[in-house]
């Protein structure tokens, strides 16, 4: 969606700051919705796509004056309610009111360390041949699904090259929905910066996105 | 999204406006934990993690290990996972991992315009600065910019590429190594290697910056 997250290319937020020394979790509650969310996916009530989708519909004005783990904490409210998890009023109670629904698996302590540093890979076997090669030019589509995608407005309409083929993934914009994984080839499209930004784009600059074969034509 | 944690006033949804955020994520686990869907005690396994013992010293492994090693370097960048996961290094946010190098020709830069992706297995966890919107607003259209917020300037003759992460793909800048570190242990690289450098917002430390001992 074109929402407040698909940042690539605005104006007018100010300098990068730095941190010197910065912390990993900068309040104890952070600590906390980063835990509940990473344990609440593993339940398989959605999935990492879904989150993202989630936490970019917030609307505009409210995603930019969040802080980020504001963001997590105000999707994953959403997420559990929209699943049936739990009620808007068991959440603003803290209290259980309903019977729990069942969910696929519950995320243990023990092994965790294990589980997690084996990673959840995301792709996929093949079962069609890529449509582009190396070296081949293409057209990122002028596309503007209302629901979640990873082609970002700055790339679109504009012209790049296959830099790579980097395989077949879940493809985010249906499997955010639960409708289906869509193994989908992804590429490595390299843009010049002047492609994109004109007479402003860093000379000689290049820019790359990780870019799904339905975000792509022929040119 | 803000920085400064104090006193939001934007909490109109959900029928808990005047909840402090610190109340409202009590609530919720406590919620969520008496409805059995959550274990506290993997709660706490997983802060611990991510924490205390994934972070950018295990990049720095990969780093130094691909400086002092050409085959290693050479199977780091055809193919990074397994490269990486030689050094027992690997998990969540790092399942399908791009290593790029630095050369005197070409900088490379990594962002997330679209959320915070980032490679958590070689970096741990973004700082705040990487998933807020300055960085991940200018990093593709500004980047020599930004990289002067950061106090690196790089020569007018080095390109830069900038990888924005938009899928599931995840990046690693492999820096240039710094001169005079000819007879450096490994370890002692490692040790020059920051997270910012991994990232492209920085270079590694550089030996007349942070003098480091030199192995005997």
């Amino acid at each position: 969606m074109n929402g407040a997250q698909d940042l690539g290319g605005a104006h007018g937020f100010g300098p990068v700051v730095p941190e010197p020394d910065e912390p990993v979790f900068h309040a104890a509650w952070e600590r906390r919705v980063f835990a509940l969310a990473m344990a609440m996916g593993y339940t398989g009530a959605w999935n990492l796509d879904g989150s993202r989708a989630n936490r970019e519909s917030l609307p505009p004005a409210e995603y930019l004056a969040s802080s980020y783990y504001e963001i997590w904490l105000k999707a994953l409210e959403k997420q559990v309610v929209a699943t049936g998890l739990a009620t808007p009023a068991e959440i603003a109670a803290g209290r259980s009111a309903e019977p729990a629904k069942p969910v696929a698996r519950i995320l243990a302590g023990e092994g965790l360390e294990e589980c997690f540093r084996a990673g959840f890979p995301s792709s996929r076997a093949a079962d069609a041949p890529a449509r582009f090669a190396v070296g081949d030019t293409v057209l990122a589509r002028n596309i503007h699904p209302t629901g979640h995608t990873r082609l970002p407005r700055y790339v679109r309409g504009k012209r790049g090259r296959i830099l790579r083929v980097d395989g077949v993934f879940v493809f985010p914009d249906t499997n955010a929905y639960r409708a289906g994984e869509n193994p989908t080839w992804l590429y490595t499209v390299a843009f010049t910066a002047q492609d994109l930004w004109g007479e402003s784009g860093d000379p000689g600059g290049v820019v790359t996105v990780a870019a799904f074969e339905p975000y792509l034509d022929p040119a | 999204m803000s920085h400064d944690h104090a006193h939001h006033d934007h909490d109109h949804d959900h029928g808990s406006d005047l909840a402090p955020v610190e109340a409202r994520v009590r609530a919720l686990e406590s919620l969520l934990t008496e409805k059995g869907y959550i274990d506290p005690a993997a709660l706490d396994a997983l802060v611990e993690l991510y924490e205390t013992k994934v972070g950018p010293h295990a990049g720095a492994r990969v780093v130094a290990r691909a400086w002092v090693d050409p085959d290693y370097r050479a199977r780091l960048l055809a193919d990074a996972t397994p490269a990486i996961a030689e050094l027992d290094i690997g998990g969540r946010g790092g399942e399908h991992m791009v290593v790029v190098e630095n050369t005197p020709e070409t900088h490379n830069l990594v962002v997330c315009t679209l959320c915070s992706c980032y490679p958590w297995p070689v970096l741990g966890l973004p700082p705040v600065w990487y998933k807020a919107p300055p960085y991940r607003a200018r990093a593709v259209i500004d980047p020599r910019g930004v990289l002067a917020e950061f106090g690196v300037t790089l020569p007018e003759t080095t390109r830069i590429t900038v990888w924005d992460s938009t899928a599931e793909t995840r990046y690693m800048v492999l820096p240039m190594r710094p001169a005079q570190t000819e007879g450096f242990s490994e370890e002692a690289l490692a040790a020059l290697v920051t997270r910012d450098s991994m990232i492209g917002t920085g270079l590694p430390t550089g030996i007349a910056a942070a003098p480091v001992e030199m192995p005997v």
